[in-house]
Order: structure tokens, then sequence, then C-alpha cells
């Protein structure tokens, strides 16, 4: 089953709450920066692991690739 | 947690990472990259003149099963200094471009080849620590 770009953002924002997320991608390859107070404080490893554990073993399989730039923030 | 006993691949993994001061997990070689993704991390460590071990984890799956298992890191490449998962290749991108990789890697403001170890280590492959 094809992956969309809007599932994906949908199923970071809801895993992490207040996380906003823009994802662009084709179906294989995709990019999501991902902002919110659930970052703050972590090291990059951690951050990337909060959105990677969000999609756990789908990632490389069904998602083939996920890029991540991560924007802590404030909570609001 | 497996017994690595019972695990020769997880504890070869263990060992080239301990062993490596500067190891990239990666789909094909550092003269033939497979993925964009590994491609790119080469590339930088490359730009660095950075020597580093590689192992190709195509040949078996168990290697990036028992890798990922090890670092809690789902996707392939991932880069290991002294031991310490750094990233893949989005998060080396970031470190490369902010200075920070230059910094966990010791070559801040020098010159890359006053810091470069007297000799490279030889890419090695998983077969070789069976």
């Amino acid at each position: 089953m094809a992956v969309s770009p809007d599932e994906l953002k949908q199923r970071i924002e809801a895993g992490i709450p207040g996380t906003s997320a823009d994802v662009t991608g084709d179906g294989a390859h995709f990019e999501a920066i991902v902002a919110g107070p659930a970052f703050t404080g972590l090291s990059r490893i951690a951050q990337h692991k909060l959105v990677y554990d969000v999609f756990g073993a789908e990632l490389g399989d069904r998602i083939h690739a996920l890029s991540i730039k991560i924007t802590p923030m404030e909570a609001r | 947690m497996s017994d690595s006993a019972s695990n020769p691949m997880r504890e070869a993994i263990q060992s080239a990472i301990s062993e490596n001061p500067v190891i990239l997990f990666m789909k094909g070689t550092p003269e033939a990259p497979a993925c964009g993704f590994s491609a790119r991390t080469v590339a930088i460590l490359e730009s660095l003149d950075q020597p580093f071990a590689a192992v190709n984890i195509l040949p078996d799956p168990a290697i990036r099963q028992e890798l990922s298992a090890l670092s809690g890191w789902p996707t392939i490449p991932q880069l290991f200094v002294d031991g310490e998962l750094v990233g893949g290749c989005d998060i080396v991108t970031e470190m490369f471009e902010s200075g920070e990789l230059q910094q966990v890697l010791g070559i801040e403001g020098e010159t890359p080849a006053a810091v470069a170890p007297a000799a490279e280590p030889a890419p090695l492959s998983i077969e070789n620590l069976l």
C-alpha cells in the first residue's frame, strides 16, 4: 500500500503530542520537518528516535526512507 | 538481550564498533555506495579526509537486523565515533554543516593532514570478523 506524505504528517502529529509536521515525499522517500516542545533538551539522536518510534518496523520497509529535520520549540 | 555466545553476528558488530574509532555501516562500499544517503555520508567523511572503517550491510540481512537491535537506530547509514552512535545521514549532514562533526572527530580548526592517523584502517567486511 502506498504511503502518502499526509499519512506520515498525521501520524507524527498524533504520535508526538504538541508537534507540527511538514512532510513531503514521492511515496518511497520522504522528508519531514518536525517542530514541537517534545524535542527540547534532547540529543539529536533522541530527537530523531522519537520520530522513528512513531513508525517502528515500517521504516526501511513500507516507508523506504524518511529524512528528518527537527526544530525544538517552547511549549505553548 | 541475547547471549553474545549464541549471537556471533551481534558480537562481531559490537567488536567492530569498539575496535574502530570511526566506523560507518552503509549500503554498498565507500567506492560504490548503493544508496544516496550512504553516498552523502561517505562524501562528508572524505571531504574531511577522515579515515573510517566501512561495513557493507547489504550482503547479509542479519547484519542490519543485529546492528539496529544493538544501536536502537532503524535506518542505514549509521556512523559510530569512539563506540558511540553519532547518527544517520541527516544528523551527520547537520553536524557537518554546523562544525559539530569536526569537533566530534577531533579535527576542529586543524588541517586534516595534521591530524590524520598514521595508518588508514582498511575497509572491513563483517566476514573478516567472524
